[in-house]
């Protein structure tokens, strides 16, 4: 084995000490000869026959030489060297062509490769915690009603932990970020800071160790305890400056004094996973105790035991959750609890798998297009090479070398491509990774990494090999020294040749119409998406966050927002201005809605999203008022119980009536009358469906508070006017900016968007490419053809004749592969049919405009040759080759 | 016409280079050659030009080494000497090849005598 190895250095030594040991060789060989020489001489022979005689005893000494390499070096190394020579050479004649394959090819690699840095990072890697397959998430009520419908109460939690035997640690933490927010006085100016609330297996679970300190202590949950927090890391960093003094320091969070106990790893980022575009600064302990009354407001997730599998775990936890009701007749146990499991990975990113897989589809298809576009222009390269082929044929190459030189050209050309398609990869991943107004899990980690680079080599290897082999099955099929007899009519001038390359792009029209109609349907879709009905009206309305005193949480705030709305009203260029505690496409959180005057039976839905409001806050978000009116001040500082519903909780809970006047219950001790109608708002997305919701005068306890206002001002300007208002009314207020309302629609709708423009990008391409294959071929075929187009026109065609021959065979060509794309195209949307939004996988508008986009295109691309051949002057034409 | 010469076998002229050099000590290529159709009685068919081959391969398998030096007739020319593993080596092979006749002889004699024993 070890001789093995030495033997292989010595190979690879001697390949590069060519030159000497090729030296040597030739003085041992005449060495050798004059030896044999002088015995034969010797030996009483003639000068003449002694040197025959030596001659023919040494044996060719080409031959010798030939061996002596073979024998030392690394043969194939040796004819790679002469292939790779011989192609830069001819890469550096042949320089439009290069540029332009390599340019196609460093687009195709690099969309690919980026795209596989998304899909790795989200789909393929696991999440970045030991044992991640291990960790499953808890949604409760099937995952319905929302947020507050998919969280639990702290007692389920605990009952969960207790009893089932499927885990090794079940933990939760608050997923109501609006309650952990708190204003924090380290130094400055208050700063407006968010915290997220852990159980004390938090972290362990996860298996993240602080970089510094330590996690929290069970004391450290109970009521009454000090108040500990652990910093992130960006926290760390932007508001302490990576001080490593910063443990035992104490903090001033809503005006009670927190020591800071750890600091967690760079690493570590809670909201990419669990909440992609929250900000988190803080995690504190979560005091069970104390939030055990809030209702539905921790999400769950376990750690598997290792061997157990998640269907058992979801089997015994199906046990499980009926037998928690029944132990538990206190009031806040409203509703009975389930669980469905799924793995966290599934929960973070399963949303999005079928998008990616569309989006990696794409790429893949866009490969395709690359390999044809680059077998047709290298056929037509080969075309004009082949006396080259001919002459190195009959030069004594063999036809396997000459195959292979091919497929060397190919792999050069493929590599450089995708050295500068890793490039552009590098370049499209750092974008996304700091695009933060994409609302996508773990897009900050996108990174071309090592498998990314590994998925390069892949791609690339297979491009090459695909779009290598046409070429060179056309050149071994056919007899390469003919074209030395024919005077180089050419490798192409077959029948056979001219078959291959209308089947490469009846291919490549048939794939652009497949990435067009998909393309297509997801703008249809994104259009549809954007011209949903919000039920607010985003434009000219500003936000901002009014942030309060510690211990004026609560149901103080709703009356002493009566002095900052009345004041901001008075602010010039200010149409409307009102308060909520969460804005929709937000926040949510659900209470309940019924009739007070109508049975209910037990499985009827009694959830509503709540928001609690002041009067105007429909005027500045622009919602509409359908029936009754509007919350008055009068009835917030008088703490009367009304209540605005929407249509959709008007028809469940009131279907035939008018609401307006009658009880409603399912929030507060008391009934609340309703006032007033208004049209339904999307709640969490554009996409999501409508549900009941209440607006509650805000004596209802908010959580938070975000100042809307309606205005034709900028944001800008109005943080100018306004914010030094709330500042003197608040002293708590933070110097927060106005941001506009839009931001959440921009938000909302931003991971379609990021899909959409992609695959548009790629659409773009795939035409791109098909025009350029379209022209390529009818180019090259008026150009092979110009000598027969000069007899036809000899013969008396006329000019308009041969110009709609060409554009005839280009448009027949272009019809064969829009069909057979169209077919195609409809078994792909029906794959994709789930990603769209009101638009059917066979939506004729999206059909009708691939054809028509493709028919014109391959019109264009027909009609410069077209014309080229109609000015084809017979005489030229028949002295031509 | 008489006997044609036997073409030597994959791998055997290494080993008939090795069996030289280990009787005959230091060499060159010319003297290699010569010697090995002076025992083999000329019933091999061998390029002189081909032992050059052989040479570089045993050279990288370290199992002889080379030197320039001059020759009794005051020429220049590379010789050669077999090494410790080379002598290893060759003995290696030489056992091979006596039990590969062996077996080899007593297959064909089984044809001769029409059968098993």
């Amino acid at each position: 084995m070890i001789d093995r190895i030495q033997e292989l250095l010595q190979r690879a030594r001697s390949f590069f000490r060519r030159n000497e040991l090729d030296n040597d060789l030739e003085a041992e060989m005449a060495a050798h000869l004059e030896m044999a020489v002088e015995e034969n001489l010797r030996q009483g022979m003639t000068e003449q026959e002694a040197r025959r005689q030596a001659k023919l005893r040494f044996g060719g000494t080409q031959q010798a030489r030939d061996r002596h390499r073979e024998a030392r070096g690394l043969p194939w190394l040796d004819v790679l060297q002469q292939d790779l020579r011989y192609t830069f050479r001819t890469l550096r004649r042949d320089r439009g062509f290069a540029i332009v394959a390599i340019l196609i090819l460093a687009l195709g690699i690099g969309a690919n490769v980026a795209v596989f840095s998304v899909v790795n990072t989200l789909l393929l890697r696991p999440l970045p915690f030991p044992h991640a397959e291990q960790l499953v998430w808890f949604a409760g009520n099937h995952g319905e009603g929302g947020l507050s419908g998919t969280t639990y109460n702290v007692g389920s939690y605990e009952e969960y932990a207790k009893h089932s035997q499927s885990f090794q640690e079940v933990t939760c933490y608050q997923a109501f970020w609006g309650s952990t927010e708190y204003n924090m006085t380290a130094h400055g100016d208050p700063k407006h800071v968010q915290a997220v609330m852990v159980a004390n297996n938090f972290f362990h679970i996860l298996g993240v160790n602080p970089m510094m300190g330590r996690t929290f202590l069970p004391e450290e949950h109970a009521k009454g305890a000090a108040l500990v927090a652990m910093l992130t890391y960006p926290f760390w960093q932007s508001e302490f400056g990576g001080d490593p003094a910063v443990l035992g320091r104490t903090v001033n969070l809503d005006n009670q004094a927190v020591t800071i106990i750890g600091v967690l790893p760079r690493s570590f980022d809670f909201a990419s996973v669990f909440s992609p575009g929250l900000r988190v600064d803080f995690f504190i302990p979560a005091y069970m105790d104390e939030i055990r009354n809030w209702g539905n407001t921790v999400a769950i997730f376990a750690r598997l035991k290792p061997g157990v599998s998640l269907a058992q775990a979801q089997s015994e936890v199906n046990i499980l959750s009926p037998q928690f009701r029944a132990a538990h007749p206190e009031p806040d146990w409203f509703m009975e609890y389930t669980a469905d499991l799924s793995s966290l990975q599934d929960y973070v990113t399963g949303k999005l798998r079928r998008s990616l897989f569309a989006l990696w589809g794409a790429v893949g298809v866009i490969l395709l297009i690359v390999c044809v576009n680059l077998s047709t222009l290298l056929l037509a390269r080969l075309a004009s090479r082949s006396q080259e082929f001919a002459m190195r044929s009959a030069l004594g190459a063999g036809r396997l070398r000459l195959v292979g030189q091919l497929l060397t050209e190919s792999l050069v050309l493929a590599w450089i491509g995708a050295m500068f398609g890793v490039a552009l990869a590098f370049g499209i991943s750092a974008y996304l990774a700091h695009q933060s107004s994409i609302v996508m899990p773990m897009l900050n980690t996108i990174s071309v990494d090592s498998a990314a680079l590994a998925w390069t080599m892949l791609i690339t290897l297979a491009v090459a090999a695909l779009f290598g082999v046409v070429p060179g099955l056309v050149l071994s099929s056919v007899k390469i020294q003919e074209n030395l007899k024919e005077g180089g009519r050419g490798v192409s001038s077959g029948r056979v040749n001219d078959r291959v390359r209308s089947v490469l792009v009846v291919s490549e029209i048939a794939l652009a119409c497949v990435l067009l109609v998909g393309c297509g349907l997801l703008l249809r879709s994104f259009l549809r998406v954007l011209d949903v009905d919000l039920g607010f009206q985003p434009s000219q309305a500003s936000v901002v966050d009014i942030v309060y005193e510690a211990g004026e949480k609560g149901e103080k705030i709703g009356p002493s927002l009566y002095q900052i709305v009345d004041a901001v009203k008075a602010v010039p260029g200010v149409e409307a201005a009102g308060v909520a505690d969460m804005l929709p496409l937000d926040r949510e959180r659900g209470w309940g809605l019924v009739n007070s005057s109508r049975e209910y039976s037990k499985d009827e839905y009694q959830g509503a999203i709540v928001r609690i409001v002041t009067p105007s806050y429909l005027d500045a978000m622009g919602i509409r008022l359908i029936k009754g009116r509007d919350i008055s001040w009068q009835e917030i500082l008088n703490k009367q119980p009304v209540v605005i519903i929407n249509e959709t909780g008007a028809r469940r809970h009131w279907p035939g009536q008018d609401p307006i006047g009658h009880d409603a219950r399912g929030f507060g001790k008391q009934p609340g009358r309703v006032i007033g109608v208004v049209a339904d708002v999307r709640i969490s997305s554009l996409e999501s469906s409508p549900d009941a919701e209440i607006y509650l005068p805000s004596f209802y306890g908010p959580e938070g508070a975000q100042l809307v206002v309606r205005s034709k001002l900028p944001p800008e300007t109005l943080t100018a006017s306004i914010v030094p208002v709330l500042r003197r009314l608040n002293p708590a207020q933070p110097n927060n900016a106005f941001r506009p309302l839009q931001a959440l629609v921009d938000h909302s709708v931003s991971p379609r968007r990021f899909f959409v423009l992609f695959v548009s990008v790629f659409a773009a391409f795939g035409l791109a490419l098909a025009a350029l294959g379209i022209f390529g071929v009818i180019s090259y075929s008026v150009t092979r053809r110009t000598h027969e187009i000069g007899i036809r026109m000899a013969l008396g065609a006329s000019a308009s004749q041969v110009q709609w021959g060409v554009i005839t065979k280009t448009m027949r060509l272009a019809l064969v592969g829009v069909g057979l794309g169209a077919i195609t195209s409809l078994l792909m949307a029906r794959w994709i049919s789930s990603l769209l939004y009101r638009t059917q996988p066979g939506d004729p508008i999206a059909f009708l405009t691939t054809v028509l986009v493709l028919t014109a295109v391959a019109l264009l691309a027909g009609y410069l040759p077209s014309l080229r051949a109609s000015r084809v002057e017979p005489v030229v034409a028949l002295r031509h080759e | 016409m008489g006997e044609s010469k036997l073409d030597l076998l994959q791998g055997t002229l290494d080993l008939i280079v090795l069996q030289t050099l280990a009787a005959l000590g230091t060499l060159h290529g010319y003297g290699i050659a010569r010697r090995i159709e002076q025992v083999s009685g000329d019933a091999v068919l061998l390029n002189q030009g081909t032992i050059y081959a052989s040479l570089v391969r045993l050279q990288q398998r370290s199992w002889i080494t080379a030197e320039w030096g001059t020759s009794d007739n005051n020429r220049k020319a590379k010789f050669y000497s077999i090494t410790k593993r080379g002598r290893k080596q060759l003995a290696e092979d030489a056992a091979y090849w006596q039990r590969l006749s062996g077996v080899m002889g007593r297959v064909l004699a089984m044809g001769e005598e029409g059968g098993d024993k």
